[in-house]
């Protein structure tokens, strides 16, 4: 079993959900992203996204664009976040680390070459945004190849055809994101998530992570008592943002804690 | 004899085009898609499709014969299809009517689109008063402050500018944030986007109603000519005008093709937009194609002197070609194109676009390399009002 399976087999038996937090890698400079991933898990993240920078984040909105500027005004690069999950990779091998990204990065470097270094540094699942399931065959392949786990994106605009398309490919897990819009919006409708969600768990046998406007612990709470997992970012992104850099991993510390806590009050059995 | 048939059901031109968004985008696409392909074939569409460019546009556009400044270059004829003379001077009209009719017929009541140099979305706000919906422009700061003229002439038209603040300020960030309006509205909203680029379907459909360039040059050539052209010669930002041309003609294998890009400051610096002649195949905008990258694979910016050029992407039909050896990509720095800009002025009284100018200015360096009684055909894609301004900075001249 890999790191991602283990981890969500490990919360099923404790009735737990999974807490993923996003980050930036470079973000808000490249010395702080293996601190930052070490106290996200130590105030009770299961799973790290890592988000490679990308001069173009077409999904984002303006927090995510934001901390992908900051991380590209150091000149970080798809290379430097592997190296990233390398140097955590030393002190941590059991949280899984997702990186999260667009396509040209990895078209710059190779399917081939990316998944071999990405394998090597530690990486467990790769989500590119802007690769949808019809045209992926080949980098599926390599993931797969390298035992890395492809994770796909499903919304609620994806017909069922479509969600039957990704059950084929997905491994790891899949996000759900929760609206219509880009990352950081605010306006996420429980009704609809819990009526697309029973409609995606009887095809998909993978855990299913909601993520895209989750915001505060009730919201967290609330999807936790939906999905497997519960993904956060731009919220922590601000936190990254805002906090005077003394402060910033104490600040995420107390955030990501918080979220912890409000999920695990949720914790139901969904079966 | 083989037939042009490209894009496949999915969009790729060879290895290029495609769909390469967010999960979000896929259930618009194929509803655009499903539509486009409806009306595509539907005969009342296409009746007013016609109709409107005959009467609110004003084509056919002629094929004007630069005779004085042929003679001057002292080689081949150069002809010029004067989509200058189009409603709102440039050929982006002739997109923004047919995207319009079908947003129209979707039953969608908001517009969005990006713009870079103002054309476009001049051209979007013109569509959205003639057709009744609301418009809004997305716009990089940078061109916001670059195009001022641009900016008041959308607002008259009763749109809304919004600059975007994001990334390098300009065109391909528009880009970005129309997409990002679009993923959030969707319901209400349709994306007119700009040129040949994106995600399939709009390489695709932004190129057949850019084709009636190229089907009414076919006809003219032949009443006015007897034969058609040696070669046919148009500027490539994101490619739609110089498709519009080309596509017609794909075929007729005999018939050079010659897409001419921006090289600014020169191919060597790294201030220039020339992405087929220097960049490598990657993936933005929801296409795999040539762009204008680092080793990282981060989108670089780019320069020219015309901001209708200033793009790093290209259209995936453009990559295919390029590979396939059917057209030549070529680049022409500023100062190739500025003086193309004033011997067109001078010689023939037409002041052009400072993109069209590009591919102006690949024609006076072809023309004297070939006989008097070779035909190059230049689209003149637009008119060069809207560049008054620079122009004459230039010349050390403030309006
Ligand atoms: C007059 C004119 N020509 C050419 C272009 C470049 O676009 P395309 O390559 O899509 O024709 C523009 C874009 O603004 C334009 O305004």
């Amino acid at each position: 079993m890999n790191r991602i399976a283990s981890t969500f087999s490990s919360l099923g038996a404790q009735n737990k959900k999974a807490l993923i937090p996003f980050i930036t890698a470079g973000d808000p400079e490249p010395a702080m992203t293996v601190r930052l991933m070490h106290e996200l898990v130590q105030a009770g993240a299961d799973i790290i996204e890592l988000g490679v920078p990308f001069s173009d984040p077409m999904a984002d909105g303006p927090t995510i664009q934001r901390s992908s500027e900051r991380a590209l005004q150091h000149g970080v690069g798809l290379k430097d976040v592997l190296a990233m999950v390398a140097e955590f990779r030393k002190a941590d091998q059991t949280t899984p680390v997702v990186l999260m990204g667009y396509a040209n990065p990895i078209e710059a470097m190779g399917y081939q070459g990316f998944a071999m270094a990405a394998r090597e540094s530690g990486v467990d699942g790769v989500l590119i945004v802007d690769y949808p399931p019809e045209e992926c065959e080949e980098w599926v392949n390599q993931l797969e190849h390298q035992s890395i786990d492809p994770i796909f994106l499903l919304s609620p605009t994806t017909p069922k055809a479509r969600v039957e398309k990704v059950a084929k490919l997905a491994k790891g897990y899949v996000y759900y994101v929760s609206l219509k819009g880009v990352t950081g919006a605010s306006h996420l409708d429980l009704t609809d998530v819990r009526k697309k969600l029973a409609e995606v768990r009887a095809i998909i046998s993978v855990p299913i992570g909601v993520g895209f406007g989750i915001r505060d612990g009730a919201t967290a709470k609330a999807v936790a008592g939906l999905a497997d997992a519960v993904v956060v970012g731009s919220r922590i992104i601000e936190e990254i943002e805002n906090a005077p850099s003394d402060i910033l991993l104490s600040n995420v510390n107390s955030l990501v804690k918080s979220l912890r806590a409000a999920i695990d009050q949720a914790a139901v059995p969904l079966s | 004899m083989k037939i042009y048939d490209l894009p496949d059901k999915r969009g790729h031109f060879g290895p290029y085009g495609g769909t390469f968004v967010a999960e979000t985008l896929i259930a618009a696409l194929e509803e655009l898609l499903a539509q486009y392909q409806h009306f595509r074939d539907d005969v009342d569409f296409q009746a007013e499709f016609s109709h409107e460019l005959r009467h609110y546009v004003g084509r056919p556009t002629p094929i004007y014969h630069a005779k004085r400044w042929s003679a001057h270059l002292g080689g081949a004829q150069i002809l010029l299809k004067r989509e200058d003379l189009n409603h709102t001077g440039a050929h982006k009209i002739n997109n923004t009517v047919g995207q319009a009719l079908l947003a129209k017929r979707m039953g969608k009541t908001r517009v969005i689109a990006e713009t870079g140099a103002g054309q476009h979305g001049v051209a979007s706000a013109t569509v959205a008063a003639r057709y009744g919906m609301e418009c809004i422009v997305y716009m990089g700061s940078e061109d916001v402050k670059r195009q001022a003229t641009n900016v008041y002439r959308m607002k008259l038209l009763g749109a809304t500018v919004i600059p975007v603040e994001s990334g390098s300020r300009t065109l391909k960030d528009a880009l970005n944030e129309a997409m990002r309006d679009w993923v959030t509205n969707v319901e209400n909203t349709y994306y007119i986007i700009g040129t040949v680029a994106g995600p399939h379907p709009y390489p695709m459909m932004v190129r057949d109603f850019q084709a009636v360039i190229g089907r009414e040059a076919k006809i003219q050539m032949t009443e006015e000519y007897g034969r058609q052209p040696d070669a046919l010669i148009a500027c490539v930002g994101g490619g739609s005008n110089a498709i519009g041309l080309f596509y017609p003609y794909i075929d007729n294998d005999e018939i050079r093709m010659i897409g001419v890009e921006a090289a600014g400051k020169g191919v060597d610096t790294n201030q220039h937009a020339a992405t087929l002649v220097t960049g490598r195949p990657g993936v933005l905008h929801g296409n795999r194609t040539y762009l204008i990258q680092d080793d990282n694979g981060q989108i670089i910016e780019t320069h020219s002197i015309s901001a209708g050029l200033d793009y790093p992407g290209v259209g995936p039909e453009h990559a295919w070609l390029k590979d396939s050896g059917r057209a030549e990509y070529v680049a022409v720095t500023d100062e190739e194109a500025l003086s193309a800009f004033h011997a067109l002025c001078r010689f023939e009284g037409i002041i052009p676009a400072l993109e069209s100018s590009h591919a102006l200015a690949y024609a006076a360096k072809l023309a004297p390399t070939l006989g008097k009684d070779k035909l190059l055909l230049v689209n003149l894609s637009g008119r060069g009002d809207k560049d008054m301004v620079t122009v004459a900075q230039q010349s050390g001249i403030d309006l």
